[in-house]
Parts: structure tokens; C-alpha cells; sequence
């Protein structure tokens, strides 16, 4: 049970049971799809960007708690931060769950996200906790969406 | 009765520790173990029998043709074909879905017509021939489910127009469990001169299969889901469609004579064995199957019914939980959902329990569609599961509940 404490965290639980920033924006400048085929896993993601900046950012879609609590701590994280830092916390996420060894200073950083540390033993569960932030890339990566007032 | 202790420690795997619990293995609808006299057979072959077959006269080769084409035989009486030589080799049921699409279908396959499938098929019986209907302009016609996880067998007389060409229908869903009656399909078919084929890579390690009686043009299964190796199934065909049909690889041994202007192709069931065959695979298959019929397939069939309805009482315990797939005719398979809690943390969770589980949407997408579920929790039975592990099973759901109910 101790590992599976590890990867369930309360965080991760509280998360799971009540998602931040869970929603549609209908303002968004960028918008990406994700899907976890193996596990059926959907996300669908909005993000505001001004002047280089994440100024509002949700997700709607379902998934395991895994999945669905990094949407939800991704979301609440990034809210603030330059595109460029944004691309920095992915490589350091990516890093945490796949197990690449990362300093503390990094780990301090992450604030909230360091809880997911515990996805490293659990090789299956990786692409639930990306999930979020692959879908993130696609969005940000993708031409810039003139902002969208409905569906 | 069944000696379970023997049967279980004919299964070397089964003592095998996960995280530090005793194995409950019940993802056996994905893929069944390995009894040790299928291992024998695979390293007796390699350490004292084996050399290519049909091409040498020396000794070994000899004996391993004897050997392969013996395995052909068991398979043959396995499923009552009524002649070892119906018998086509392949990698599994994928691949003689596969031959069947290209050496059979696609050469009278024209712009309008229909191939009907049923909504529980796995994907396996669903994207051939898709494909192949693409290519063609052909389209697929769709027997529904009703929520019980039963076919509706009253759309099937107005499904069967004609313009169809093939029905391909599962034997048993390897998603809800249903065993559906294709004797009934196979009939009405056959009075509008259509072809069925059965997928039974489910029903083959469950249920006695007597492909004479059902009549069915073709039968396919995989080797890995009857206790046999992986890389090696069969497609059982009638003599009469194998006879027409086009080979479907070309290469060595499925010839009789070869020039570059004219080539004559092998008899059947060599005329679809391009190039050296899963040798081993065929004689590990045969020995799974002579495994099973000592066993016996009538005895195996009343314990894995008798273990499904123990469990399926134990799991309606549960609070919150919903069996999906509730037919009358099943073979041991239940997929069920947790209320609030996602079939992959409940994998991840029992695993942890020693409790080997499928989630997902076991290749049945479009099952996953009926139900509007992404996906499912499956706990499917062999004869080596015991109450016991049910019992084991049952408190490891209630961890899942209680670590993220």
C-alpha cells in the first residue's frame, strides 16, 4: 500500500474528486485535443495567451484520477507564467515522471506538480499524468486560434 | 470434479509473486498461461526434434513434419473439422480474418455491397474489413446489442439483403462475456446463400466447438488464448472455399511448380503456408489442445460457469458496482465499473494486490460506445481460478473503494 500512497496522494485524490479550472473558456487564443487510446482517457484544453503570457487556462474532458488530477494541478500552476518557462516546466514534469533525476532547486520550483514524483514507479501510469502537458504543447505549438466564442 | 491443486501446479506461473502477493491472474481473455506440458513440448522440439518441414529427407525434417502436421490433426479433431487438410496454419485469429478479407472476400467483393457485423465485435473482426469495404466501395452493416450485452437477433432478418456478401460474427464477446447463437445467424445466412465466419478466440478455451455442426464456412482462433504459444492460430475454411480461393502470401512450400511465366500453386491447406511456418508454435498449440481435451472441454465449460456465477453474486455485493454484459449464455468474463472511480486506478490498485486485471476498452470500442463508457474493468476466468481468488479479488475492490471511493 505504501507506493500506491506514494502515487495516490491526498493532492492527487482532492484533485481528482474536485478539478480546478474545469470548464470551456470561450475566450481562448489556443485549443488542442488529447486522448489516451489505451485507456480511453479524453482532455480538451483552452488556453488564453496574452503577451506571451498563460492569463486563464481549463480543461474539460474524463479520465482516471491520474490524468485528471495533473489537468487540474497543470492548470492551476501555469496560470501566470510566460510561454517560456511553460516549456521549461514541461522538460522538468516530463523529467519527474519518467524518473530522469532532477536537482532539488528544480523539484522546488514545481510547487505542486513534485507530487506526481510518484508516477516514476508506476511505468503505465506515465502517459496519464502527460497527458495534460502533451496536450499543452499540441495547443501551444498549433497556429494561434483567432479567439473563439462558441464551440 | 476438477483436482485444482494438480491443475494448478500444472502452471509453473501460477507461483509466481507480484509485489510480494500470490498471482490472481484473471486477464485470461487477453491471453491464457502456459500449462508446463506446452513448454515441454516447445523445448523438447528445439533440444531433439527440429529441423525445417516438407523439404528434407533427412530425419529430423521428417520428424518435425510429422510432428507439425500431427498438431494439424489435433487441431482438426479439436474443433470436429471434418478434414485435417481445412486446417490453415496463421499467426492467430487477426491474421485468418485477414486471409479470409483478401483471398476470399476482396475477389467478389463489389461497389455496393454489404458485409454485416455485429456491434460487440473486437476490433479485429471490424477494421478488415472495413479496409477491404473501402477499397471496394463496399459497406458494413451493423447487427446491434441490446443493453443486456445479447445481439438483437430481430434485425438480422431485415441486416441480411442481397447485397451481402459475408457475415462475420463473434462466438463469444471477449469484452461482455455474451455467447451468442450462431447456429441461429449461420442458418438464416445460409438460406440467403451467405457465408459466416465465427470468430472464436474467445469461445475456443470455454466452450466445445464442433464446426461440422455449427456449418459455418469459417472458424478462426488464436493459439495464446487456448493455453498454446503466441504467434500461431488457425483458420478452419471450408474444403470447397479453400479450393476457390486465392493464395494469400506468396512464397515457398505453398507451390507445386514455379517458372517465371507460370506457377502452380500447392494443394490446401499448403496453398496459404507461404515460407517456413511457426513450427514450434503449431506443435505448442497441439499440446495445449491435448491439454484441454484431457482436462475436458464439457467438464472445463460447467466449472468456469459454475466459478463465473460465484463470482458474479460476490461482485453484486458490491456496492457501487455494475456488471456490463448481463446475458443469459456467458462464458466467464465479467466487465464491470465502479461508480466514480476509473477502470485504470482500479488496475493499477489490484495490481498491487497480485490481481492481474484488463482495463481499457478491450479492442470493443464500439461496445464501450453502447454503453457511453470509456472503459471497463475485466476480470475473465480460466479453470485454474479458484472461489478462493474470487473471494481475494472481491477485497481487493474494496481497497480500490477505499483508497479513492
Amino acid at each position: 500500500m505504501s507506493d500506491l500512497r506514494e502515487l495516490y496522494q491526498e493532492v492527487i485524490l482532492d484533485h481528482n474528486k474536485n478539478p480546478r479550472n474545469f470548464g470551456k473558456l470561450e475566450n481562448h487564443s489556443h485549443h488542442a485535443n488529447g486522448h489516451n487510446p489505451l485507456c480511453g482517457d479524453k482532455l480538451e484544453l483552452f488556453i488564453e495567451v496574452v503577451d506571451d503570457v498563460i492569463k486563464d487556462i481549463a480543461f474539460t474532458g474524463s479520465g482516471c484520477a491520474i490524468s485528471t488530477s495533473s489537468a487540474s494541478i497543470m492548470t492551476q500552476f501555469l496560470k501566470g507564467k510566460t510561454l517560456s518557462d511553460t516549456r521549461h516546466f514541461f522538460n522538468d514534469f516530463h523529467d519527474l515522471v519518467t524518473g530522469i533525476p532532477i536537482s532539488e532547486e528544480q523539484i522546488d520550483d514545481m510547487g505542486k506538480l513534485a507530487v506526481f514524483a510518484g508516477v516514476q514507479e508506476f511505468p503505465a501510469r506515465v502517459k496519464c499524468a502527460s497527458l495534460s502537458w502533451h496536450t499543452l504543447m499540441n495547443a501551444l505549438d498549433s497556429e494561434i486560434e483567432t479567439a473563439q466564442t462558441e464551440d | 470434479m476438477f483436482d485444482l491443486k494438480k491443475i494448478r501446479s500444472d502452471f509453473p506461473i501460477l507461483d509466481v509473486d507480484i509485489h510480494g502477493k500470490p498471482l490472481i491472474y484473471v486477464d485470461n481473455a487477453a491471453s491464457t498461461q502456459k500449462p508446463q506440458s506446452v513448454i515441454d513440448s516447445i523445448s523438447g522440439l528445439y533440444s531433439e526434434s527440429y529441423a525445417n518441414i516438407h523439404r528434407g529427407v533427412h530425419h529430423l525434417s521428417q520428424k518435425s513434419t510429422a510432428l507439425y502436421e500431427g498438431a494439424r490433426k489435433t487441431v482438426g479433431n479439436f474443433i470436429n473439422a471434418g478434414d485435417s487438410k481445412e486446417i490453415v496454419f496463421v499467426r492467430g485469429a487477426t491474421e485468418g480474418i485477414n486471409l479470409v478479407a483478401s483471398s476470399f472476400l476482396e475477389p467478389i467483393l463489389e461497389q455496393g455491397d454489404e458485409i454485416v457485423l455485429s456491434e460487440m465485435e473486437h476490433h479485429s473482426n471490424i477494421i478488415p474489413w472495413q479496409l477491404l469495404a473501402e477499397r471496394q466501395g463496399a459497406k458494413l452493416s451493423i447487427l446491434p446489442i441490446l443493453d443486456s450485452g445479447e445481439l438483437d437477433l430481430s434485425k438480422l432478418d431485415s441486416l441480411l439483403g442481397p447485397k451481402v456478401k459475408l457475415v462475420a460474427i463473434t462466438h463469444m464477446s471477449n469484452a461482455l462475456g455474451t455467447i451468442n447463437d450462431v447456429g441461429e445467424v449461420i442458418e438464416k445466412a445460409h438460406a440467403r446463400d451467405i457465408p459466416v465466419l465465427i470468430d472464436g478466440a474467445q469461445s475456443i478455451a470455454h466452450i466445445p466447438i464442433d464446426v461440422q455442426a455449427l456449418d459455418c464456412d469459417f472458424f478462426v482462433f488464436s493459439g495464446h488464448k487456448v493455453y498454446g504459444p503466441t504467434g500461431i492460430g488457425v483458420l478452419h475454411a471450408k474444403a470447397q472455399h479453400l479450393q476457390s480461393m486465392r493464395p494469400y502470401q506468396g512464397g515457398g512450400d505453398m507451390i507445386v511448380s514455379v517458372s517465371f511465366e507460370k506457377t502452380e500453386y500447392n494443394e490446401i491447406p499448403y496453398k496459404f503456408e507461404a515460407g517456413t511456418p511457426n513450427i514450434a508454435g503449431a506443435i505448442g498449440l497441439a499440446a495445449a489442445l491435448d491439454y484441454v481435451s484431457e482436462l475436458g472441454i464439457v467438464e472445463i465449460d460447467h466449472y468456469e460457469r459454475d466459478l463465473l456465477a460465484y463470482a458474479t453474486e460476490q461482485f453484486n455485493r458490491i456496492d457501487g458496482l455494475e456488471i456490463i454484459g448481463q446475458a443469459k449464455n456467458k462464458g466467464s468474463v465479467i466487465s464491470f465499473t465502479l461508480a466514480g472511480i476509473h477502470p485504470h486506478d482500479v488496475g493499477t490498485i489490484m495490481d498491487m494486490d497480485g490481481v492481474a486485471v484488463r482495463t481499457g476498452h478491450h479492442c470493443s470500442q464500439p461496445v464501450m460506445d453502447h454503453y457511453k463508457i470509456p472503459a471497463t474493468t475485466r476480470v475473465s476466468l480460466s479453470f485454474y481460478n479458484t472461489e478462493a481468488e474470487i473471494d481475494q479479488i472481491v477485497i481487493s475492490i474494496e481497497n480500490v473503494k477505499e483508497l479513492l471511493g
